[in-house]
């Protein structure tokens, strides 16, 4: 090769058209929803360390911990936690089928994405009900 | 003296990753392990909204939960950790602040996870 070809960055490069190009729909909403949840449980999974902690701590600490769980700041991260815990559950499972080669034409993708939203709320409520039956 | 090797050449080994589908596989393996540990835990948390102090920490240093709590935090770590990366290589272009944050989600993840296997061991043998 005689001439030398011009560096990668110098070139312009295509490009596949970007998200404002397309119009917004469910099953995109899906996608994004599946990777903010995902860095919502991280956060969750630094919850969970603090609770072990705070039970190896001893009585006192997880006094603290229980106190905190129950006040309404610790209630709506724990609903948040748990609502994003089965939604990325189901999600993934979602995500399993389509690895496994299963659920990619559209009708099914549009049905899985519905079923994804339901039963991430019916498992979060029945979660929640469950918690608060164990109460009374 | 220009550069007698072939593209091909310079190119190979060298997949986009530079790691083949290792990220990839360990991902989905961690998630499917991480399917039946979630259930268990959800349905264990439930069940103990109501106990006292010294029936959750029954709870966690009973044998059955202890071997489970550990693998969970374990996958749960090395999944988060995983997940967090490809979004760092997605949405952080500048390159010494990427290898940065995921020195230290890695550096982060091992440590939480160790903290928390320590604290299991500590409330199953009471130290």
């Amino acid at each position: 090769m005689a001439e030398a070809t011009p560096p990668a960055a110098s070139r312009p490069r295509p490009l596949s058209p970007h998200l404002q190009i397309y119009r917004w729909q469910w099953t995109m909403a899906l996608s994004i929803a599946h990777r903010a949840t995902g860095v919502f449980l991280a956060a969750g999974s630094l919850y969970l360390v603090i609770w072990l902690a705070a039970i190896a701590g001893g009585p006192d600490s997880f006094a603290v911990m229980s106190h905190f769980n129950g006040s309404i700041v610790g209630r709506l991260l724990l609903l948040g936690w748990t609502f994003s815990l089965f939604y990325h559950l189901c999600n993934g499972i979602r995500h399993l089928a389509w690895d496994a080669g299963w659920g990619f034409e559209l009708k099914t993708g549009h049905i899985t994405a519905v079923l994804v939203i339901v039963a991430s709320v019916v498992l979060t409520a029945l979660t929640w009900v469950g918690a608060y039956l164990m109460r009374h | 003296m220009a550069d007698l090797r072939s593209p091909l050449s310079r190119v190979r080994g060298l997949g986009s990753a530079k790691e083949g589908t290792h990220h990839w596989w360990a991902q989905r393996l961690t998630a499917l392990a991480l399917v039946p540990l979630v259930i268990w835990f959800v349905v264990s948390v439930v069940s103990l909204s109501t106990a006292d102090y010294v029936v959750v920490r029954a709870w966690v240093g009973s044998p059955i939960s202890m071997v489970l709590l550990v693998l969970t935090i374990g996958l749960t770590f090395h999944h988060g950790q995983l997940g967090l990366q490809v979004v760092i290589e997605d949405y952080i272009h500048s390159e010494w602040q990427k290898l940065t944050l995921l020195i230290l989600v890695k550096g982060v993840a091992l440590l939480l996870a160790v903290v928390g296997i320590v604290a299991i061991a500590r409330i199953a043998f009471g130290g």
